[in-house]
Formats: C-alpha cells, structure tokens, sequence
C-alpha cells in the first residue's frame, strides 16, 4: 500500500520525501483547500520546486483543492486547477462536483481523485463519481468499519484510499457546519474549521480555557492534556453530564489493522496534519514507513511513541474497530 | 520537561538586562538577516508584536519582525503588551524557533501556552517551521574567527538539551 503524507510547507514536505512518503499532498496559500492557515501552504514557484524534488526521488505529488467553490469566484478554483495541472501535479483532489467537472472536461488525462471532503461512501456515489468524471481514486469518509470497506472495494471500479493516521474529524465530512455554526467559517467553504481568527485560550486558575466565539469549548485541568478547539471536541454540560457530546479529544491510528485493510482492497493510507510541523511529518512518516515494513507483532512498539504528539494524547481506531454497531 | 540547566540559567538571571537585550539583539537581527523568507511566510502578521516568555528564566522577550525590534523585561506584576504571547521552556521555545519540534504536540501536553492573537501565533509558527533556521550555525556567523568554536559548544548544548526529545527531523 501507498504512504500518503502531508505537507503544509515546502520544508515539511522535504521531510515527508526524505521519511520515506510514496506520495505528498498540500495546497495553494487561499481557499481552494481546506487547511487555509496562516503562514501555512504552497505559492505556485514552491509548489514547482517541491515537485521537482519529489520526482526526482520517485515520489508523486497530489494537491488538494478540497473546499466547495463558491458562487460568482469559481475563477480562484479554476485556476488554481490550472496552475496544479501545468506546474504537473500528479494527481488533483477534488471534494466540489463542478471543480471535478472542470478538470474532467478540460484535463481528461490529469489523474482525479475524490477527496474525504466529497462524503462519497457508498458504491453508488463511487460509481457516479468514476462514471462521469474519471475519478481513479476515492479517499473514503472516517465512517466505515474494515468489513464495510471489504464490501466496498468489491463493488468499485476505482482505487481506495483511507486515513490511518492523524487527526479525526467528526463523522460528517465535507457536511459538517458545526465551525459555521460558531464562527461564520468552515472548513467546506472557507478552508478552515474553528479558524485562528476566532480561538482564544486563557489561564483560568490552573485551568487553560480555549473559547471559540462565543463559545467555550473546553476548559482542561491541571496537566490534563488538550485538544483542538473545534465544537466536535468540545466538552458540555447536557443535564446533569458533562462530558464530550460529540466525539473526545483524540486522534486515528489504526495500523493495527494495516493487514485487514491491505485485505479489505485499500490501496493507500493517508497520514493527516497539513497544519503540522516538519518535525511530526518526519517522526510519523518514518514510524509508518517502518510498521508498514515490520511483522504485525512489532508494529505497536513502532508507532506508540506517536501518541504523546497526538490530540489529546490517545488515539483511537475509530469508526474502523466500531464494536459496539 | 527539559528546563535550562541552573549553570546556564544564573548567569541570564543575574547579568544586566541591557547586556541580555544586547545579545539577544545581535542575534535577533542576524536571524532575520540569513531568513528574509521569514516576512514572506508571516505575510502581514510581521507587523505583530510577539512576547516569548521562558518559564524557566525571569525574562521576557518581544519583538516586531518587520521592525526588526526586540526588548528584554523582567518578570514584574504585568508582562508587556503583545498580540501574541507564548510561554514554555527555553529549550522548547528555542526548539521551536528552528522547528525541532511541533508546536501542536507541545500543546496537547502542556508544555507550552499561548495566548493572544491566534492568527498571528499560527503564521510565526509556519513561517519559523519553514525557516531552517539553525541557531549554532547563525551564532557561529556571528563569532568571526570564533566561529568554529561557537557553533561547535552551541551544538553540543543543543544536543544535550533536546535528549530524548522529538526532535527527528532530517
């Protein structure tokens, strides 16, 4: 299987290619992709260098243009499009039907792939989606068991990529409005969920707050480890409970079960955290490139170092291991 | 968490604080002197006023990139007016400056806060991470015909300060 890694700046993904990645992702620096962070992501000339390095150590370059174009400014998405196809991204990552359309049209032979923002997971949307636009690839929504992608995989005619490690979002992909809910920005339209534009975190006492407009998402105790401040991980009183309502603070890794999904027809594991720094890209995709190539009995001692840099500091195998179904 | 060793932290404690701003003056602007790239990355944010606060020495340090600015303070009953202010071990704030080790996870476990502007906060962090900045290697610019030696011992601290830390990068 491919090791899909991230990169938010040219430095990251030097470490993503010298890690061992087989191939890298990042976007353009404004909202066509959905880490539109400050400082973070490519201008179009580092875009050009970086793949100039990467195929020249044999390694593909994928960008992200992964947010819904917005009525009366499809000129940034298109052209952004444009500009990844003649600066000769490998492959496009596409979430917005008429984006997918565009490049279809224009660029029958750029390599499309369906992005995690699209939601597309089930045979049916797959089908669609490879039918009318060529997709060669979809990157299936947090959502599914490895049973159900085994049942997937069998009635595609398209390659299947899914997260393995990294940030875990909450179950509703590419339809989430809980960011817009809070602040008037998501990472669907805008690029960002929870934007800095509106985080605030404060000492209270011994506690550290982390507020979000007007919202308090959570307060963490003494040595309590944190998370980020979006809704999903928010911690509310509903009752008498409180407690997370949506999801805990928490990261994926479920290279426990790298065989399963080998078996289960998945082709790629992505690695989440464009908005990480170069020194986590490098320590996780090493780590990964490692437990790909070990015994399945050595894997857990390979990556267990990588929780103490995940949210929260635990992770979780997510909706992957969902016993309770 | 790694804090300053008492044999390196005395000395910044009880020198003069013009002697402390002077050094770290000199530095400051020989950073942004190797790393123009810096004020590309940080975009309008180079405007921003950052406090670094070591929680492990009884200073403050701001500065204003595009002015090229940096005060030195001591901890009193206030510290001074920022849009952006972090606060962690030296080790780790100095890690951070050359992107050794990622701001998130030092989040997630406590080890550094932040508060302020957060749009500001994240652009530094970027336009840092991508910087190469390597700190024995600017000082040792700065040495002249010392130059060897300095970059040599500031290696050798470095190296003994992020034992055992997350500090892999190529």
């Amino acid at each position: 299987m491919e090791l899909i890694c991230p990169a938010g700046t040219p430095a990251a993904f030097r470490e993503a290619v010298e890690a061992g990645a087989d191939a890298v992702y990042c976007g353009f620096r404004d909202e066509t992709n959905a880490r539109n962070f400050p400082g973070l992501n490519f201008s179009r000339e580092e875009l050009r260098q970086s793949i100039g390095l990467a195929r020249a150590k044999g390694v593909e370059t994928f960008v992200a243009l992964n947010t819904f174009m917005r009525a009366g400014d499809e000129a940034l998405w298109y052209s952004a499009a444009d500009d990844a196809v003649a600066i000769g991204a490998d492959a496009l990552i596409l979430a917005d039907f008429g984006l997918m359309a565009y490049v279809a049209e224009k660029y029958p032979a750029q390599r499309l792939h369906v992005s995690v923002q699209a939601s597309a997971s089930n045979a049916d949307a797959i089908r669609f989606l490879v039918e009318v636009f060529g997709a060669k690839r979809v990157v299936l929504p947090r959502v599914l068991t490895v049973q159900d992608i085994a049942r997937l995989t069998r009635q595609i005619d398209c390659e299947v990529e899914v997260f393995a490690f990294g940030g875990l979002c909450v179950m509703a992909e590419g339809r989430c409005s809980l960011s817009s809910y809070a602040t008037g920005k998501s990472p669907n339209m805008n690029g960002v969920c929870s934007p800095a534009s509106h985080v605030r975190y404060r000492q209270d006492g011994e506690a550290l707050v982390s507020e979000l407009g007007a919202y308090t998402i959570n307060r963490f105790g003494p040595g309590e480890a944190s998370g980020y401040p979006t809704l999903c991980k928010g911690r509310f009183e509903i009752g008498e409970v409180e407690g997370y309502a949506f999801e805990d603070p928490v990261s994926l890794d479920v290279i426990d079960q790298i065989d399963a999904l080998r078996a289960a027809g998945v082709s790629a594991l992505k690695i989440e955290g464009r908005q990480r720094g170069k020194a986590y890209v490098a320590e996780v995709v090493s780590s990964l490139r490692k437990a790909l190539a070990a015994a399945p009995a050595e894997r857990a001692a390979l990556v267990a170092r990588l929780r103490t840099m995940s949210e929260g500091q635990r992770t979780t195998a997510g909706a992957y291991d969902k016993r309770w179904r | 968490m790694q804090t300053l060793p008492p044999l390196l932290a005395k000395p910044v404690d009880i020198a003069p604080l013009w002697l402390v701003e002077r050094v770290a003056r000199t530095i400051f602007a020989g950073v942004l002197r190797a790393h123009p790239d810096l004020f590309e990355r940080l975009g309008d944010y180079r405007r921003s006023r950052y406090c670094f606060s070591p929680s492990d020495l009884p200073l403050h340090f701001t500065v204003v990139p595009e002015r090229g600015t940096l005060s030195v303070s001591r901890r009193g009953a206030a510290p001074p007016a920022a849009d952006a202010r972090v606060e962690g071990p030296l080790v780790v704030l100095l890690a951070l400056l050359e992107g050794r080790c990622d701001a998130d996870a030092l989040f997630f476990s406590r080890d550094l806060s932040v508060t302020g502007d957060m749009e500001a906060m994240l652009a530094l962090r970027n336009a840092l991470d991508d910087s190469a900045i390597d700190l024995p290697r600017e000082l040792g610019a700065l040495a002249g015909p010392f130059s060897p030696l300095v970059a040599g011992t500031a290696r050798y601290i470095r190296t003994r300060a992020l034992e055992g830390r997350d500090a892999t990068w190529n």
